[in-house]
């Protein structure tokens, strides 16, 4: 078996008329952070989605642990152990956090030493743990949205934006939950825009531009690389600093 | 002319709009009730008219809760939906015929296991039929509203005109089960005992499916997926799976809906859903597309509307419904309890 | 000329070009190539639905917008003649007051629903108007001091269009001159020009709004366009446009009742008509219609025959009786919005 947990091969994504994605190369090691990173609208949202089979790629290849998860439907790949927090966040706001945790425990009942695991991770959760999910604040959304992903153990983890919109004292708390879960030897695909956390996390990285993988290496090399950066990601990037 | 309501903005009535304003729902049903009560003259009158007016409403509310839940959850209109009303009325009552000897008898135990086999075999029957109709005719129009209505539309003319082939085209002449006929006498009002009876499985049917969407995990996945269906499918769960089964219900509930309108009306005709359609659009547009809460709540209220002005004003009754229906509008033009959607 | 005329809407398939200038034909000459009173009566009925089929497909194949309440707007056309004939008298004044005033009360009212209903989601439409239009029709049948109840109201049009009036005597091609004839060509002349001004209107900028609109509302206002005035428009213009087709049908039946104006039965009809003709293109109506009015009229005998064929048999008879023909025009209709979604003059066109 690779030590790669998911590989696209040549991925292309068309939405209605338009060519999304124009042929996406990607390896995802296993227990690792890989990092997808880029301009508004060159297609990780995409990518993901295409990952996760909301979208269908028309042509290429995606292998889940050596399996081609191509045509699979969406629950199937869920199943398989994918855990996906949309950009959106997706969180059932008519729903209390405990309904929303319960429904991601997919398999049975919520493991108690894991979600008193999660509770030290997210305080809030119990704090809230009764209340509609969409009475909630963006962060603590997003804290519940990235819980939930994590309810049960996971093969991986796609995550798409997890720091959009948040006040940097909750992008801290996000950052560490993240860590946490790294730790723990998962292996995750990030879309982030917040350099300066895709550095702190990041293993290697994944540059898109215009719907194609523009560049692929380690974290560190283009964390240590201004010109690199700059040709890649242009001034978007920096603004983040 | 008394003087304008105190409109003070204290703080204390500030907050106590507020914490009324999630219920205004079911206030305005008791709002109603009173209302009824002022205008009309006779409490037993008004007595009589308000079990009435549950009981009808209870009649729509089961054969509407499926159609607005089909809709939340799916998205999809079903203009057919009358048909398994029609269908419901004509199998169990066709049941009920054939069980004479046990509707006949004059034991309450007797009738109503009379009742219960014939709303069991309409609740097949419809199934069935709903799964069918889901697989045939719903399933290559999803996503497409336009299309929706008109082949659900075309659906609902085809099982009608089925039922005339198979049942004949003239009307079908039923009896209520013999302990089930006459009134009984309280506080001074003469209540039927068939509506009493109509308001307990309403009561039963609305309850069990409060419990089901809240306290269990198919019930989680069905509001879930109402809300945001992309999510749910991306945690595991096969939505599709469960809209059949939504649909399934549903369409045994207008099933069930049918026996007891049928028995209600004390005729049945292969038109009766398509008339029946009418007040079932009524309430889940009142209520909020999608709502099951709203749903009940519209339902009670076009029954209790209906029977009230019935009697007051017999011409009116019909428009006032629709006169209901443009009121909660302007009052809140996603109906009254809209359904949270993403996106 | 010709492409001024039908603003610069070409048939563009040769069968269709032939079939539609076949109708004209008919249509045009019906008293001379078919004399007896069942076929004229045929030819004018046809050109009555080709209108108001018409004029529903400029709400559902342009607009996008599933309406049950046609057939309201229809009757209040219908009933505006017979009322305004019945209390004005007979005379042409009161056919225009009734008839313009039943057109204005139709784009009144489906302004009204329109406007309840189209802001908040174009299927709301459907639903409410499939409520308002059972509540009119019960309502019609209820208020009976007015509006004859289910026996409908009787009333005498202008002599000049009678058949005791004669303009000429002695006949052409074997055809009475008489009133009757007169009233015929009325009929005809209205809807040629009516279904020419509804085709001018699909070609204006209005109708490319609503075309647009129909591809994708959300573009449509994402460019600038309010998409819920267009709709409403299109609603107003269509409802008033069937209910001067009602007004036509009264005149020419000198009759109005809930059978022949309101029922969801005509409703139907109509849905059936547009989809099998070809909705959102005007030519599929004038298809579709005539296709239907006669199968309606000539192909019912036909099942009956068929019944009889096999009466020996169990269920078959039944399911062929001329009665279930609504039966097997729901089958039909689903399979057309299924397999067939363009319609007749779709398909004519694409197979040039």
């Amino acid at each position: 078996m690779s030590d790669n947990i998911l590989t696209l091969k040549g991925v292309k994504t068309n939405i209605a008329q338009y060519h999304i994605l124009q042929g996406v190369d990607l390896d995802v090691p296993r227990g690792a952070v890989t990092m997808l990173l880029g301009r508004n609208g060159v297609g990780k949202t995409t990518t993901l989605r295409t990952i996760i089979g909301h979208w269908r790629a028309h042509e290429g290849q995606i292998l889940l642990d050596g399996e081609d998860i191509t045509k699979v439907p969406t629950p199937a790949i869920a199943r398989m152990g994918v855990g996906f927090v949309p950009e959106d966040m997706g969180i059932f706001s008519d729903l209390s956090v405990e309904e929303n945790m319960t429904l991601a425990a997919v398999s049975g009942p919520i493991n108690d030493s894991r979600l008193q695991w999660l509770f030290s991770v997210f305080p809030a959760l119990e704090t809230f743990w009764k209340k509609d999910a969409g009475t909630l604040s963006g962060g603590q959304k997003q804290m519940l949205t990235i819980a939930r992903a994590m309810i049960e153990d996971r093969k991986l983890y796609l995550i798409d934006e997890p720091t959009k919109g948040l006040a940097p004292a909750i992008i801290s708390t996000m950052a560490k939950a993240l860590r946490e879960l790294k730790s723990q030897g998962a292996s995750i695909l990030l879309v982030e825009q917040n350099f300066a956390v895709a550095k702190a996390l990041g293993d290697t990285a994944n540059v898109m531009d215009d719907g194609r993988m523009v560049w692929s290496g380690e974290m560190n090399t283009l964390a240590t690389d201004g010109d690199l950066q700059e040709r890649l990601m242009g001034l978007t990037m920096d603004g983040h600093h | 002319m008394s003087a304008a309501p105190d409109h003070n903005p204290t703080m204390a009535q500030t907050t106590l709009v507020q914490r009324l304003e999630p219920h205004a729902p079911v206030l305005l049903v008791l709002g109603l009730m009173i209302l009824g009560l002022i205008a009309i003259p006779s409490t037993s009158s008004w007595l009589t008219l308000t079990v009435s007016g549950l009981a009808m409403g209870m009649m729509i509310f089961i054969m509407a809760s499926g159609l607005t839940l089909v809709f939340g959850l799916m998205d999809v209109i079903n203009f057919g939906h009358g048909a398994f009303v029609s269908v419901g009325a004509f199998v169990g009552v066709s049941l009920l015929l054939g069980l004479e000897h046990m509707t006949g008898a004059p034991s309450l135990a007797l009738n109503l296991t009379a009742m219960l086999v014939a709303i069991l075999g309409a609740m097949v029957a419809t199934g069935l039929m709903g799964w069918a109709f889901e697989k045939v005719i719903v399933k290559p129009v999803y996503g497409h509203h336009l299309k929706q209505i008109l082949v659900t539309m075309g659906g609902l003319i085809v099982v009608e005109q089925l039922i005339i082939v198979l049942w004949g085209p003239e009307e079908i002449y039923i009896t209520r089960p013999e302990a089930l006929k006459g009134a009984v006498t309280f506080a001074g009002a003469a209540i039927e005992k068939y509506r009493l009876v109509a308001v307990g499985i309403g009561a039963v049917v609305f309850l069990g499916m409060r419990w089901v969407l809240r306290s269990t995990k198919i019930g989680l996945i069905v509001r879930a997926g109402v809300e945001n269906g992309e999510m749910v499918e991306a945690l595991g769960y096969r939505l599709r799976l469960v809209f059949v089964g939504v649909f399934l219900a549903g369409s045994a509930l207008a099933g069930l809906g049918g026996v007891l309108w049928g028995l209600y009306q004390e005729v049945i005709t292969a038109h009766m859903g398509n008339q029946s359609m009418i007040l079932i659009f009524i309430v889940v547009i009142i209520g909020g597309l999608g709502s099951v809460e709203g749903c009940f709540i519209g339902a009670l209220m076009v029954g209790l509307l209906q029977n009230y002005v019935a009697f007051l004003e017999p011409k009116v009754a019909l428009i006032s419904n629709i006169g209901l229906m443009v009121a909660i509008l302007m009052w809140r033009p996603q109906g009254m309890i809209p359904v949270v959607k993403a996106k | 000329m010709l492409n001024k005329l039908l603003s610069g809407d070409m048939p563009r398939s040769k069968i269709l070009a032939v079939l539609l200038l076949g109708i004209l034909i008919c249509l045009a000459f019906a008293p001379f190539l078919f004399p007896g009173v069942r076929s004229v009566d045929t030819a004018a009925r046809i050109c009555v639905f080709i209108i108001l089929v018409a004029s529903y497909d400029l709400m559902l194949g342009y607009g996008g917008i599933v309406s049950f309440a046609h057939t309201m707007f229809f009757g209040l056309g219908a009933y505006g003649v017979a009322l305004a004939s019945t209390h004005m008298g007979r005379g042409f004044d009161a056919l225009l007051v009734g008839s313009v005033s039943g057109a204005l009360i139709a784009a009144l009212l489906a302004l009204v629903i329109g406007l309840f209903s189209l802001r908040v989601r174009a299927i709301f439409f459907a639903m409410i108007t499939l409520a308002i239009a059972s509540a009119v029709a019960v309502l019609v049948s209820q208020m009976s001091g007015l509006t004859g109840g289910e026996d409908g109201l009787s009333y005498k049009i202008p002599r000049e269009l009678g058949p005791a009036f004669k303009f000429y005597d002695g006949t052409v091609l074997g055809v009475k001159m008489n009133g009757k004839l007169l009233k015929y060509y009325l009929v005809f002349f209205s809807c040629l020009a009516l279904f020419l001004f509804m085709l001018r209107v699909v070609h204006s900028p209005f109708g490319r709004v609503l075309l647009a609109i129909r591809e994708n509302d959300f573009r449509a206002e994402a460019i600038g366009y309010r998409v819920v005035h267009y709709r409403v428009a299109a609603t107003c213009l269509s409802a008033a446009m069937a209910a001067l087709a009602g007004s036509l049908y009264a005149i020419w039946l000198r009759y109005v009742g809930p059978d022949t104006s309101l029922s969801m039965e005509i409703m139907i009809d109509i849905l059936l008509m547009v989809v099998i003709g070809g909705m959102g293109t005007m030519y599929g109506a004038v298809i579709g219609a005539t296709l239907f009015v006669l199968a309606q009229n000539y192909l019912q005998g036909l099942m009956n025959v068929a019944a009889d064929a096999v009466s020996g048999l169990p269920l078959l008879p039944d399911l062929l009786n001329a009665d279930r023909w609504l039966l097997w025009l729901g089958v039909l209709f689903i399979l057309s919005v299924y397999f067939f979604p363009t319609g007749i003059v779709g398909r004519l066109r694409k197979g040039r």
